[in-house]
């Protein structure tokens, strides 16, 4: 069984008086421990597809189903705490809280947890040492840089030891070295730490970091492409 | 307590405006605990007085006074035990910008009708034999620094001339409303120093049992109602409240000005508090994507306008309560007793509690109902 199901799903928004289709009938499936790269252009539905399989939106008809939960069925309620153990989200544009240290940003997720405060400082410390910036962590973000800051998105991402990793053109604000960084990062915690990770992205180096790419246009699938194993 | 950080955070994210928000707040409850400390003190004073002391001033005003002569006429009813009276005398002291209560008095009477003053017992002699002496409140004491011997000279202003008294004795009121801030002296010397004019401002009549009050104070009252000076006489209390009400439209006014103060500030503390919130639409969006609910946002950003408003409250009300027993606040001598109330802190905190909800409301809801994808717009 797949780590994600997306089965018949349709989604549609109404922008002003115009409905606009964004899937009609997709029906997905990714696979525990893969590193799947989505593509297409803008427009296309990357973006919402992430959002529907983290339970931030809803499908109009149709199921997301991660981990064998039916994400497209739980409440407002139940998905805040769903999402708290289940996904790792990662953004463009890092979305690191100013106003809180490295360390602090990688423990907002632990905070939702009954972890004492011993073992969210061990989960933190590691995860940052994951990600190689554990000199960093009293650093506040206008400290740090762009790759460090999205390398502690990262770290807040997989603190939790969530079941998938969402990324949502993770390198977009990226120099080529960071950019490289990030997806050497990526391929790591997918390779040495089996974890499912999905980025979206409109780098086709960015795209060649991961084991599987798809290719949506106008929120239909229209290229499966499985990386060869060693090439990468 | 772990989210004590992130709430922190936030909190210290615009210090500036934190802090001028709390200190809004503080002079918000200061002004309130204020003006509220005045009306609660005229009303305590208006409680003041004995159960068995009836007053009798003249029927057309306090201004104006009653013979002397009534004095035994009155002190001969049934019913009556005792007997004293005053003159309000008015004089000013120095440049007269201190003022004090003074006033002639039959001093042993009046004495005797008040044990509610405490003086030491050779003071108290000496002050009754001192035809010139004066007693006054120990306010004063340390307000112009006098001791216990020295000569007092007040300005007459109702009563023209310099007037000099011996500081003899020293009064502690039992009851902080009393008052401890007025300087008495003989009315024999008064009524000497005017070329025996028989005046007397108003006469205390203490009586055998309060439940005789209404029918003895008609007795008084019909006994000189076809004189050329009618008198007026009620209870003690009365008396007092008669004062009181004379602050009756300051005290609404005071009770109107508190509550528009806190409601401005209330403004001021609801739109810091929308403007922090707003400014972190993208904050929120990335908290409820990692999985905080809306309950907890709408929780910490409660918590947030609490801290905001019970830090300035503990400041306002706690600066208040501890700022005017510092200074020896008595309202120049029209209020006696002031002080902070227990009621006035309990409200207060209510006020702050009102505060922290209408000011934490809305940015609180907002942040809970904010959709995540929308708000993930704002963020990209």
């Amino acid at each position: 069984m797949a780590l994600v199901e997306i089965r018949d799903v349709y989604k549609s928004f109404q922008r002003d008086t115009q409905k606009i289709d964004v899937f009609t009938g997709l029906t997905l499936d990714i696979e525990a421990g893969s590193f799947t790269a989505l593509m297409g252009p803008s427009g296309s539905g990357k973006s919402t597809l992430l959002n529907l399989i983290a339970g931030l939106d809803k499908p109009t008809r149709g199921t997301v189903r991660v981990g064998g939960a039916a994400v497209s069925e739980m409440s407002p309620g139940q998905l805040a705490a769903w999402r708290a153990s289940n996904i790792g989200f990662v953004f463009q544009s890092f979305n690191l809280l100013p106003v809180l240290t490295a360390y602090q940003n990688v423990e907002l997720p632990l905070l939702l947890t009954r972890l004492s405060g011993k073992e969210r400082n061990e989960r933190v410390k590691l995860a940052l040492e994951v990600v190689g910036l554990a000199d960093r962590a009293d650093h506040y973000p206008r400290q740090l840089s762009g790759g460090q800051e999205q390398r502690t998105a990262i770290a807040r991402a997989i603190v939790a030891d969530p079941t998938v990793m969402l990324l949502d053109e993770p390198t977009g604000q990226l120099d080529a070295k960071s950019s490289q960084e990030v997806l050497a990062l990526l391929q790591r915690l997918n390779n040495e730490f089996s974890k499912t990770i999905v980025i979206v992205t409109h780098d086709a180096h960015a795209a060649e970091r991961a084991k599987t790419t798809l290719h949506l246009e106008k929120g239909d699938l229209i290229e499966k492409r499985a990386a060869v194993a060693g090439v990468r | 307590m772990k989210y004590l950080g992130l709430v922190l955070a936030n909190l210290g994210r615009h210090k500036l405006r934190t802090i001028l928000t709390i200190l809004s707040v503080a002079l918000a409850l200061f002004l309130f605990a204020s003006l509220r400390s005045v009306t609660t003190t005229l009303a305590a004073t208006a409680q003041l007085g004995g159960a068995r002391r009836l007053v009798t001033t003249n029927a057309t005003g306090i201004v104006f006074v009653l013979p002397l002569a009534y004095g035994n006429r009155i002190k001969a009813l049934p019913g009556v035990t005792g007997l004293s009276w005053a003159n309000w005398f008015g004089g000013r002291y120095g440049d007269g910008k201190s003022f004090f209560a003074n006033f002639a008095v039959d001093a042993e009477s009046y004495l005797k009708m008040y044990p509610e003053f405490i003086i030491a017992d050779d003071q108290r002699a000496a002050f009754l034999r001192d035809r010139t002496g004066a007693l006054i409140g120990k306010r004063l004491l340390r307000q112009f620094g006098w001791k216990v011997g020295q000569n007092v000279t007040l300005q007459g202003t109702i009563f023209p001339g310099e007037w000099t008294f011996t500081v003899d004795a020293v009064y502690t009121p039992n009851d902080p409303s009393l008052g401890d801030d007025a300087l008495v002296f003989h009315h024999e010397y008064f009524d000497e120093r005017i070329g025996r004019a028989g005046i007397a401002g108003w006469y205390i009549v203490e009586i055998d049992d309060p439940a005789h009050a209404p029918q003895i104070a008609k007795s008084i009252d019909d006994m000189f109602r076809n004189s050329s000076a009618p008198t007026k006489t009620g209870t003690e209390k009365e008396f007092q409240a008669s004062f009181a009400t004379m602050w009756g439209n300051v005290s609404f006014l005071m009770s109107t000005i508190g509550l528009a103060v806190v409601f401005a500030i209330l403004l001021v503390t609801a739109n810091a508090m929308m403007m922090s919130a707003r400014e972190r639409t993208g904050e929120i969006a990335v908290l409820k994507t990692v999985g905080f609910s809306d309950r907890l946002l709408f929780a910490l950003i409660m918590v947030e306008a609490g801290a905001m408003a019970l830090t300035g409250a503990a400041l306002g009300l706690g600066g208040a309560k501890l700022f005017y027993p510092a200074i020896n606040f008595n309202g120049a001598g029209f209020l006696p007793g002031f002080k902070v109330a227990t009621s006035t802190l309990v409200v207060g905190g209510l006020v702050a509690l009102g505060l922290m909800l209408a000011s934490g409301l809305v940015p609180a809801l907002r942040a809970a109902r904010l959709p995540v994808v929308q708000a993930l717009r704002h963020v990209e």
